[in-house]
């Protein structure tokens, strides 16, 4: 499941929605983004643009191939836009599987996959000044280890 | 053809979207890109360095190489920072 939203996202909710009435789960894996301020307090706030129609095509198959590559029961994509702050919730990923394995691996595989496909950008109001986030390599070099 | 920028790209263009009619000569990605930096200085800038420019065809990700034959939309963008 994908969802693009402005709102916060309640992980607690988020489970309980996935594993009600299912007995076939044995493992849960959550990963949560929160907004970082990187520079020492002086991130005021942060502004996520997106692609929309594109965000979620490219969220729904990164998501199908973690379903190819793992036995998983099911997963969650939440990401956030619009106006956040830091220490609030930007992204969240679930994945559901029979054992742990899976789990941790497809998680994992989803946001290396996210960090560098899902069109998404970040930009950072510091100091009263608006400056665009750059792109790391170390995402680039996070998805290489998928191929 | 509808071409879409986003984050620092639409601010150096100056637009978010448009539509345009490309010359029949146009095949590729790199073509658009070439044909787009005559169109003002905000384009020049926007696509001055290739090295931080990603685009997506039908929204798919594509590259310079990429056809645009048949294609509805075409967006130039930035290298992501979701996450």
């Amino acid at each position: 499941m994908i969802r693009v939203q402005t709102d916060d996202f309640d992980i607690g909710a988020e489970l309980r929605a996935l594993t009600e009435g299912r007995t076939d789960i044995g493992a849960l894996v959550t990963f949560t983004g929160l907004v970082r301020d990187m520079n020492d307090g002086r991130v005021s706030l942060m502004e996520l643009e997106h692609y929309p129609g594109m965000t979620e095509k490219e969220l729904a198959r990164i998501e199908r191939e973690a379903h190819q590559r793992w036995p998983l029961q099911a997963s969650l994509i939440i990401h956030r836009i619009g106006r956040l702050s830091p220490g609030d919730n930007i992204v969240l990923v679930i994945t559901a599987s029979a054992h742990r394995h899976a789990a941790f691996e497809a998680a994992s595989f989803l946001m290396d996959y996210l960090k560098t496909s899902a069109p998404f950008w970040k930009k950072e109001i510091r100091d009263g000044e608006a400056r665009w986030v750059e792109a790391r390599k170390s995402d680039d070099a996070a998805m290489t280890r998928w191929k | 053809m509808k071409l879409l920028y986003f984050a620092r790209v639409k601010e150096s263009t100056g637009v978010a979207e448009e539509d345009v009619m490309l010359p029949d000569s146009i095949t590729n990605i790199a073509g658009v890109i070439d044909w787009l930096k005559t169109r003002g200085e905000g384009y020049a800038h926007a696509f001055a360095d290739l090295a931080i420019i990603r685009c997506a065809v039908d929204q798919q990700h594509g590259n310079l190489d990429t056809p645009i034959a048949g294609a509805s939309e075409i967006a130039f963008f930035p290298p992501v920072t979701g996450g």
